[in-house]
C-alpha cells in the first residue's frame, strides 16, 4: 500500500512540473500539440526509469564504498548523457517503430532537469531501489500528464483572441500558473490516504 | 575596452537570459520564493557561468569537434561540484535553501548555451565579460521575481516587513504564483522593449 500512495503522491500531489518546477523547458517547448507531447512524455518515462536504476547502482556500488560522494553530480550527468545516446542506438536497432515515435525527443532529454533531479532526489531521500523505481515511474507519469493536459489547453488557445500585451510566452506562463493552481487541489491527498490505511 | 563593456550590458538588457532568451526556467521559478533566495541562486549560477566560459574559451582549440558537448558538460559539472563543496562548507543556510537546485545548475541551459554560442568562438577576456553580463542579467531577473513574490506573498522585501502579513496573498509564494508573476513580468518587459510578438 505504501508504494501505491507514493505513486499517487508523485503523480498528483508533488507533480514534478507544476509544483516542483523540474523539466520546465520541455514543458514549455514541446507542448504545442497533443501528439508531440505524448511522444515526449513516453520518452521521458522510459529514460527516467532506466536512468534512476543505473544511477542508483552507481551510487551504491561505486561512489559510496569508495567515498567518492563528491563525484555524484559529474558522474550522474555523464551517465545520463551516455545512457540517452545508447538508448537511441539500441532502439534504432531493436524497435524501429518505437524509435520513430520517440526519436526526435531522445536527445532533448539529456538537458531535461527532471531526469538528473529525480536521480539525485532518490539518493538524497535515501530510498530503496524498489521505492526509487516507483518514485521515478510516478514522477515520469506526472510529467507526461502535465505535458499532455497543457498541450490540450494550448491547442484550444490557438482559437482565442488573446490581448496583444500578453501574447506569446506571457500567456503560456499564466496558463501554466492556473493549471498549477488546479493541481494544488490535490495537496494533502497523500497524507489523507496514509491516515486512512494506518487505521 | 568599449567592446568588452558592450558584452556585459548585452547580457544585462538586450539578451537577458530570463526575460528575452527564456532560458533556465526551472531555477527561475523554483528558487524565487524570496528575494534572498533568488539573489543567491543568481550569484551561484553566475559563478559557474563565468568559470565555465573561461575554461571553454581556453580549451576551444584542443577540443575535438565530435565530443565537444560531453567535454563542456564535464567542465560545467566540475565547477558545479566546486560550488557545492564551497557552499556546504561556508554558507550552509544557502545550501539548504536551494537544495536540489545547486546540482541542477549542471543542466541549466544558459550555461551550456553560452559555452556553445559564445565562449567557443571568442577569447578568454571576452568570454569572462559575456559570463559576467549574462550571469548578472540572470541574477537581476531572479532577484526581481523573488522580490515581487516576497512582497505580494509575505509583505516583506529582503526579509524586512513592509506591511502586515495578514494582508498578503500566500498564493504568490506557492508554485502557481511563480508562473503567474513571471508571466506578467515577461509581458511588462515586452511592453517596455516595444516588442509585439507574432
Amino acid at each position: 500500500m505504501e508504494y501505491v500512495i507514493m505513486f499517487i503522491a508523485a503523480i498528483f500531489v508533488n507533480n514534478v512540473v507544476l509544483s516542483r518546477f523540474l523539466g520546465i523547458c520541455p514543458f514549455l517547448g514541446v507542448s504545442k500539440k497533443v501528439s508531440t507531447a505524448t511522444g515526449m512524455g513516453m520518452a521521458v518515462t522510459f529514460v527516467l526509469t532506466i536512468a534512476t536504476i543505473v544511477t542508483f547502482a552507481i551510487q551504491k556500488c561505486l561512489l559510496d564504498p569508495y567515498g567518492l560522494g563528491y563525484l555524484q553530480t559529474i558522474s550522474f550527468i555523464l551517465v545520463i548523457a551516455s545512457l540517452v545516446q545508447m538508448l537511441e542506438i539500441i532502439l534504432k536497432k531493436v524497435s524501429p517503430s518505437l524509435y520513430g515515435a520517440l526519436g526526435v525527443f531522445l536527445p532533448l532529454i539529456t538537458t531535461n532537469c527532471c531526469v538528473l533531479g529525480v536521480a539525485i532526489d532518490v539518493i538524497m531521500k535515501d530510498y530503496t531501489l524498489l521505492q526509487g523505481i516507483v518514485y521515478a515511474i510516478g514522477t515520469a507519469i506526472g510529467f507526461a500528464l502535465a505535458l499532455i493536459v497543457f498541450a490540450a489547453i494550448r491547442e484550444q488557445m490557438e482559437l482565442v483572441n488573446i490581448p496583444k500585451g500578453v501574447r506569446g510566452v506571457a500567456i503560456v506562463m499564466i496558463t501554466a500558473g492556473l493549471l498549477s493552481l488546479a493541481f494544488m487541489g490535490f495537496s494533502g491527498v497523500d497524507n489523507g490516504l496514509n491516515a486512512v490505511f494506518a487505521n | 575596452m568599449n567592446k568588452y563593456f558592450e558584452y556585459i550590458t548585452n547580457g544585462l538588457i538586450k539578451e537577458n537570459p530570463t526575460f528575452v532568451l527564456l532560458l533556465g526556467m526551472c531555477p527561475t521559478l523554483a528558487t524565487t520564493s524570496s528575494a534572498i533566495n533568488g539573489l543567491s541562486m543568481g550569484l551561484a549560477t553566475c559563478f559557474v557561468l563565468i568559470c565555465a566560459n573561461l575554461v571553454v574559451s581556453l580549451i576551444k582549440n584542443i577540443t575535438p569537434e565530435k565530443v565537444h558537448i560531453p567535454v563542456y558538460i564535464a567542465v560545467i559539472a566540475t565547477f558545479v561540484t566546486v560550488l557545492q563543496l564551497i557552499l556546504k562548507a561556508y554558507l550552509p543556510e544557502i545550501d539548504k535553501a536551494l537544495g536540489l537546485f545547486i546540482p541542477l545548475i549542471v543542466v541549466n541551459c544558459i550555461i551550456l548555451g553560452r559555452a556553445e554560442a559564445f565562449a567557443c568562438k571568442n577569447n578568454a577576456l571576452a568570454s569572462i565579460c559575456d559570463g559576467i553580463g549574462i550571469g548578472l542579467g540572470f541574477t537581476f531577473a531572479l532577484t526581481a521575481l523573488g522580490l515581487l513574490r516576497e512582497f505580494f506573498g509575505a509583505g516583506t522585501a529582503f526579509g524586512l516587513t513592509i506591511y502586515p502579513e495578514n494582508y498578503a496573498s500566500l498564493l504568490f509564494i506557492l508554485p502557481p504564483g511563480a508562473f503567474i508573476t513571471l508571466g506578467f513580468l515577461i509581458a511588462a518587459v515586452n511592453k517596455v522593449r516595444g516588442v509585439s510578438e507574432q
